[in-house]
Parts: C-alpha cells; structure tokens; sequence
C-alpha cells in the first residue's frame, strides 16, 4: 500500500488482484446478492485508491480495507436497497449463467442429486447467516472466512475484544441452534454403518 | 467446616455455572487454534469435567466444518474493467483539498495569510524613520504659521491651505484671521 501511496500504479494492481475475491465474498456474504457486493467492493477499492495519498501505516492494509467494506456493508444492509426478502431455490436456479458458472461448490459431484443437495446445503448456511444480526455476522465472515486477527476484527467493529470474543460466541451459538438439523444429519450419516 | 451433600452440590455447579460462562470468552479461541496456551489448558480442564460445554464444542467444530463448504464466488470477468472506469471518472477528478497540493504547503500559505493580516491590523510604531519624516512636517507648519500676513483679502480668502490647518485655541494669529474672515 505504501508503494500505492508512492503512486504506482502496478502496486494497486496487485492489491487489486489479492483481494477483490475475498472482498466479493465478504460483501456477498453480508448483503446475499452478487451484483450489489461488486458493486460494494468496487466502491472499497475506488476509496482505496482515492485515499491512498492520506494512508498512514498505523494499522494493518487489511484492517483498513475490510474496515471500509463492513461499513459499506452494514450501510447497504441498514438501508435495505439491496437486501432481497428471501432467496429461495428457484431464485438461485433463476440466476444468469455467466453467474452460476462463476459459483465453485468444492464438492463438486457428478450426480445432479448431489450438486442440488449441496446446493441446497449451502443455501440453508447462507439463510442462517444472514438471519444473524449485521454486526455479529460481520464478525463471524471475517473471523471465519477472512481469517483476521482478533485485535483486526475488533477494530473493524469498533469493540473491545472481549466484546468480540462475546459477540462470536453467540453468533456461533445462534448458527448451532439454526442449523442444527443439518448438523445432526451429518452426525448421523457419519455414525451410520456403511456397506449395507 | 465441612458442606453437607446438598451445600456441596449446588457449590460444585455454582462453580461450574460460572466455569461454563467463562467459556464463552475462551471456546471460540479455542477451536480456531488461536487460543494461548494458558487458556487453552483452561478450556481442556473444563471440558473434561463438563458434558454440556463437551458437546457444545462438539457442535461447534462441525459448525466450523460446515461453514467451510459455502461456495465462493469469483469476480465477475468485467470487474476490473468497471473498476477503472469508475477511477477514471471518479477517482482522477481531485476533490476541494485536491487542489491544495500538500497539506505542509497549505499551513505554510495559511500562517502566511494570517501573519500579513495580523502586521496589517497593527497600529502604526514609530521608527526612526517616521520621526526623520515628522521633522520637516512640523517645520513645514512653522513656516506656515509664521509667514507674514498678506494683506490681499482676495488672495488670504481663497488660500485654501491657510482654512485646513488646525488653530491652536491659543493662537493669536489665527484668531484674528478668524475675526477678519468673519467679518
């Protein structure tokens, strides 16, 4: 970022191509639709690039830009613009193709049954997740998936760590209780004999 | 003294009520790997003991698992493209500070501006200069004061410099310059 501050060019592309993944999936994640998280993270990175005179190292590049984008995020959820009511399964079978070509389901299978029970799958986490309160799901996406520091998230949020530490807990406690049928069936499918 | 089996019963899940709360701040830590070794012996020590905080983590690792499995998303192929077209746009067009090319320039300019207003505001001191320019201006006024009088009224009535002096109240001359205009 310091080189961007400098005023190459090159360097922003090379932020640019690290992070504009995790970013989509972040601000997806936080708003469920995928036109609006580009947008979003399109927005972090032209305030990335219209600051970058006035950056100070003081705190991580990344605390910085997933500080921008959850502000962004928990606006554009507050506002509810962008937000749709529900996304169901046909909703997710309605979108364009270049988008479903774009989704990479890790188990992939070559069965349709699997792919839909997958998706179907990834559909439940996602609606759990997106029951949660915009704060703590904030916290449970860049401590899940973006894998900050504690004291990161913690200055992302504005909190205390304890504060974080708390707030986790009952996230993680409140995805237990959604999900937990799904968590079951997997202890059961997993306890189940196999070979019969 | 020694608890009697009901006493020694509720002090036991008392204390692990308040063991099971103390978890909260520590299971997540725990599971994520990122827990201190202080504390993750704390959690180990707990869970040994209780079932209910037990099976909490176990719910909790196969939460972490699941979430593992959500898709990601990739970019979409255009996303670059748009960025830098909103940088074009947007990003190249300076705002109002924009225009002030470095924020040490601008104080500079700043405490210039205000210390030429401030020496402006400044009421006059007298130097060595002003006091070499009043000399002549005082002399100037004595030699004004003490011409002759003329006797042409016409030429003392429109001597316009003669009406702009001040009159010192005690100055005969100009009183009776005074009494012979006003006559």
């Amino acid at each position: 970022m310091l080189d961007v501050k400098a005023g190459d060019e090159q360097s922003f592309e090379l932020l640019l191509r690290r992070y504009r993944t995790p970013l989509v999936n972040f601000l997806y994640r936080m708003v469920r639709d995928s036109a609006v998280a580009e947008d979003l993270a399109q927005e972090v990175f032209l305030r990335v690039y219209r600051a970058r005179k006035d950056y100070a190292p003081s705190a991580k590049f990344t605390t910085w830009m997933f500080r921008i984008a959850t502000n962004l995020a928990l606006n554009s959820v507050r506002d509810n613009r962008y937000r749709q009511s529900e996304i169901s399964m046909d909703q997710a079978v309605s979108v364009g193709d270049d988008e479903r070509r774009s989704m990479e389901v890790r188990d992939l299978t070559p069965t349709v049954e699997q792919v839909l029970v997958a998706r179907s799958r990834s559909e439940m986490i996602l609606r759990a997740i997106d029951a949660l309160p915009a704060k703590q799901r904030a916290a449970v996406l860049l401590h899940k998936y973006q894998e900050l520091d504690y004291d990161e998230i913690a200055r992302i949020l504005e909190c205390s760590d304890s504060a974080l530490k708390s707030l986790l807990f009952r996230a993680y406690e409140t995805l237990r209780i959604a999900l937990a049928p799904l968590l079951n069936a997997e202890k059961v499918s997993s306890s189940a004999p196999r070979g019969v | 003294m020694r608890l009697g089996g009901y006493d020694a019963h509720m002090s036991n899940t008392k204390r692990f009520e308040k063991n099971c709360a103390g978890m909260e701040d520590k299971l997540v830590q725990y599971l994520d790997g990122r827990a201190k070794p202080a504390g993750r012996r704390a959690v180990e020590d707990h869970l040994a003991i209780c079932s209910n905080c037990r099976s909490r983590a176990e719910d909790f690792r196969a939460l972490f698992g699941a979430l593992d499995d959500l898709p990601v998303i990739s970019p979409s192929p255009w996303f670059d493209a748009s960025l830098r077209a909103r940088i074009a746009v947007v990003g190249g067009r300076p705002g109002f500070w924009g225009w002030i090319p470095s924020p040490r320039l601008a104080f500079a300019v700043a405490v210039l501006v205000a210390m030429s207003v401030w020496l402006a505001s400044m009421p006059r001191i007298a130097n060595n200069n002003s006091a070499t320019t009043r000399v002549p201006a005082e002399a100037e006024f004595g030699m004004i004061r003490d011409l002759p009088v003329l006797e042409n009224y016409e030429v003392i009535s429109k001597f316009d410099a003669l009406s702009e002096l001040p009159a010192p109240p005690d100055d005969p001359v100009a009183g009776e310059m005074k009494n012979e205009t006003s006559e």
